[in-house]
């Protein structure tokens, strides 16, 4: 197929390429060339979709959009890499994109083993099941899918924590794996499988799409921490900073009532913590390698955290929860800026 | 001694000899240089490069497997599962393409001028359709107009279902060993019988030694206590229970897989029969040979010598193209493969050793049916 001819050319790239060394290059590749490279999802309502116009939007994009606007002074300026669940890795490692930006779980193998990082996280999510009701009226919990056959899609780490989960509760799932999202979805729907497993995110982006939602029970446990958040090459400590730094700005926005409609009147705010974020005080900006403007062309670019929240995920129907501010009862902490 | 002896050194054995080291020592030097480039990027880009992930816990399942296999076991047992599964589909999709393949092939020569046209339809059809489409079709059918497990169509006590094919199966018993050792000693019996016949400058009779060979197994199971428990499907609370189940994935893989090749396998013994001389089907009728006799005994054994390259190619194909498993779930190598790269981001090694694995396979392939088709080559004197 296709997409393994495609990493196995990524990877035949990184057998012949001679390249320097990347430190601090990224950034200045990105302004040489006027874009940022963004690796997104293939299509998940909420995070990275094509919308009606053709334009890709979702809190992933918004992000991109965010960076770019901080980086380059432009939210257009970004050049959108679909890429699946497999391709993405490879993608990254072989400098096809300059971030990440996909619903990607952080975690140890990531950081340790594979060259890569995390700036912060941007999205809390855990994995859950959903199940057809109409079908199993008696199914009510995780432990009632005993011996079901669950769809689940390849490439993610969806597989792992189903396995883990099955063999400390002493239940037995029988996975029926499929590549791609969408083959997952609709071997699920037709009815191959008992069960469908991955975030709650993603469950709740493909019950919004279906006419017969009201069939479909998702079960009340979630077998899994999934921090999601942007992905980065580990060997650049200057675009890590920015990435980072511009996450927590969009959170420090929110919590400081900054919103893309009075970011240019919050300037004027007595606020020392408004000031240093909209660049009236303080040095971050140029810290950072960018101008006193950036946090104020990302935020007028998508909004604060709550706005883009507002925008892309509540459409889904789903409640902050975790992705609240740590004031309100989530865990949103932005890092103080200074 | 007449004239200059030429120098050892402008010999045309040693120029020769001379180019074929230096194009050797280029490649290998080629190869080291992509080597130490590899090395370099990955380290470069703090990737951890090594084979031994395949001795971690792989900690994922699989739905159908042939080895005993659970999350707890490595990743390099995980694999040997997915070449296993690789191997059984293609192993039973072989043989199925063959068969349908001379079927279709000797079907479309017919004089029934029907057969011919449908023979020719199928081939035409089926040749000119991406498999992964085929399968796709396939597996759409088996899940989406199956009805559903609590709804599945019952034949005797086999069931038919979204679920998959679902059918009684004898219990473990050292009786149903005995039967397929003794299933999987006819051939080599048959074999011997044959071998013993030419010894003596006779030809053994065919239909007396496959009656014995078909005995072999059913002695087997009666020396053993002649087992009947069988094992029964029956409806659980998601799915059947029981007895002996074909997935809808192995199935759609193994019918598109069939379908597919059985084409080309079609126009391939068709070239062969066409290709042997007309003379030798005249010769055949004027010995009173019926028409069975004459395919049987004269064309096609002369067909198989200009069938067996392209033939080689086919299965090679098959081997391959059931790569194509993991777009409808069938837990193949590379539906394996995947999940490794994914969980581990050994991208290079994963790759690596399934185009090893492939090469392996194929080469394989390839030397069993070259040495066969030595064997069966016309010896010219």
């Amino acid at each position: 197929m296709l997409k393994r001819e495609w990493i196995a050319g990524a990877a035949l790239w990184l057998i012949v390429a001679v390249e320097p060394a990347w430190a601090g290059t990224t950034l200045d590749a990105i302004r040489q060339r006027g874009a940022l490279v963004c690796g997104v999802h293939t299509g998940l309502a909420g995070f990275s979709a094509p919308d009606k116009a053709g334009k890709y939007a979702g809190i992933d994009v918004d992000y991109c959009k965010a960076l770019a606007a901080a980086i380059l002074g432009s939210a257009d300026k970004v050049r959108y890499v679909p890429l699946t669940a497999q391709q993405r890795f490879t993608a990254l490692q072989s400098g096809e994109v300059d971030l990440l930006s996909r619903n990607t779980t952080w975690n140890s193998k990531r950081d340790a083993a594979m060259g890569a990082v995390f700036p912060a996280v941007w999205f809390f999510d855990g994995q859950a099941f959903v199940i057809n009701g109409r079908k199993n009226p008696k199914v009510a919990k995780l432990a009632d899918l005993n011996k079901a056959a669950v769809c689940v899609e390849s490439g993610t780490t969806t597989e792992r924590n189903m396995a883990d989960y099955a063999r400390a509760n002493k239940l037995n799932f029988k996975p029926v794996v499929f590549e791609g999202q969408e083959a997952t979805e609709k071997a699920f729907q037709s009815g191959r499988c008992d069960a469908y497993t991955t975030d709650a995110s993603g469950i709740a982006a493909m019950l919004s799409a279906l006419p017969n939602r009201g069939d479909f029970t998702v079960l009340p446990e979630l077998i899994s921490k999934e921090p999601m958040g942007p992905m980065l090459r580990r060997n650049d400590a200057d675009f890590f900073a920015v990435a980072r730094w511009t996450i927590y700005a969009l959170q420090q926005a929110e919590e400081s009532g900054v919103t893309q409609a009075n970011v240019a009147e919050m300037k004027k705010s007595n606020s020392p913590v408004v000031q240093r974020l909209t660049g009236v005080s303080g040095e971050i900006g140029k810290e950072l390698g960018l101008d006193a403007d950036w946090a104020v062309r990302a935020i007028r670019a998508v909004g604060n955290y709550g706005e883009i929240w507002e925008r892309n995920i509540k459409p889904l129907g789903l409640a902050r929860g975790n992705n609240a501010l740590w004031n309100k009862g989530g865990l949103i902490y932005p890092m103080p800026l200074e | 001694m007449s004239g200059v002896r030429t120098p050892l050194w402008a010999t045309e054995r040693l120029r020769h000899v001379a180019a074929q080291a230096a194009l050797i020592g280029l490649i290998a030097l080629l190869c080291g240089a992509a080597g130490f480039n590899l090395v370099h990027n990955l380290e470069a880009r703090s990737i951890r490069i090594g084979f031994d992930y395949l001795g971690q816990e792989a900690g994922f399942d699989i739905s159908e497997s042939l080895l005993a296999y659970d999350p707890a076991n490595s990743y390099g047992r995980a694999f040997l599962v997915g070449l296993l599964n690789t191997l059984f589909v293609s192993g039973i999709g072989i043989v199925a393409a063959s068969v349908l393949g001379l079927m279709i092939g000797v079907a479309r020569l017919s004089p029934n001028w029907l057969l011919a046209r449908l023979a020719g339809l199928y081939v035409e059809s089926v040749r000119n359709v991406p498999l992964i489409l085929q399968l796709l079709l396939w597996y759409g059918l088996i899940t989406e107009i199956l009805p559903a497990a609590d709804q599945a169509l019952k034949f005797g006590g086999i069931f038919l279902s979204q679920r998959g094919l679902h059918l009684p199966w004898p219990e473990p018993h050292a009786g149903w060993s005995a039967a397929l050792l003794g299933l999987a000693l006819a051939p080599a019996a048959m074999l011997l019988w044959q071998w013993a016949a030419a010894r003596r400058g006779s030809v053994a009779p065919i239909w007396p030694r496959l009656a014995c060979c078909a005995l072999l197994p059913v002695l087997g199971w009666a020396a053993f206590g002649a087992p009947s428990e069988f094992s029964h499907p029956v409806l659980g609370g998601f799915d059947f229970e029981g007895g002996k189940s074909v997935s809808p994935e192995f199935a759609a893989l193994l019918f598109g897989l069939t379908i597919y090749t059985a084409a080309f396998i079609a126009e391939i013994v068709r070239g062969g029969i066409l290709a042997v001389p007309k003379g030798q089907t005249e010769a055949a009728e004027a010995l009173g040979l019926s028409r069975a006799q004459r395919l049987r005994l004269v064309i096609l054994p002369q067909a198989l010598r200009v069938m067996m390259p392209p033939l080689t190619s086919q299965y090679l194909n098959l081997i391959k193209n059931s790569s194509l498993a993991v777009a409808i779930g069938y837990p193949d190598l590379v539906s394996i493969s995947n999940t490794t790269l994914n969980q581990t981001g050994q991208a290079i090694e994963a790759i690596t050793l399934m185009m090893a694995v492939y090469l392996l396979m194929s080469l394989a392939i390839s030397c069993l049916m070259n040495w066969h088709n030595r064997r069966i080559r016309l010896i010219e004197r």
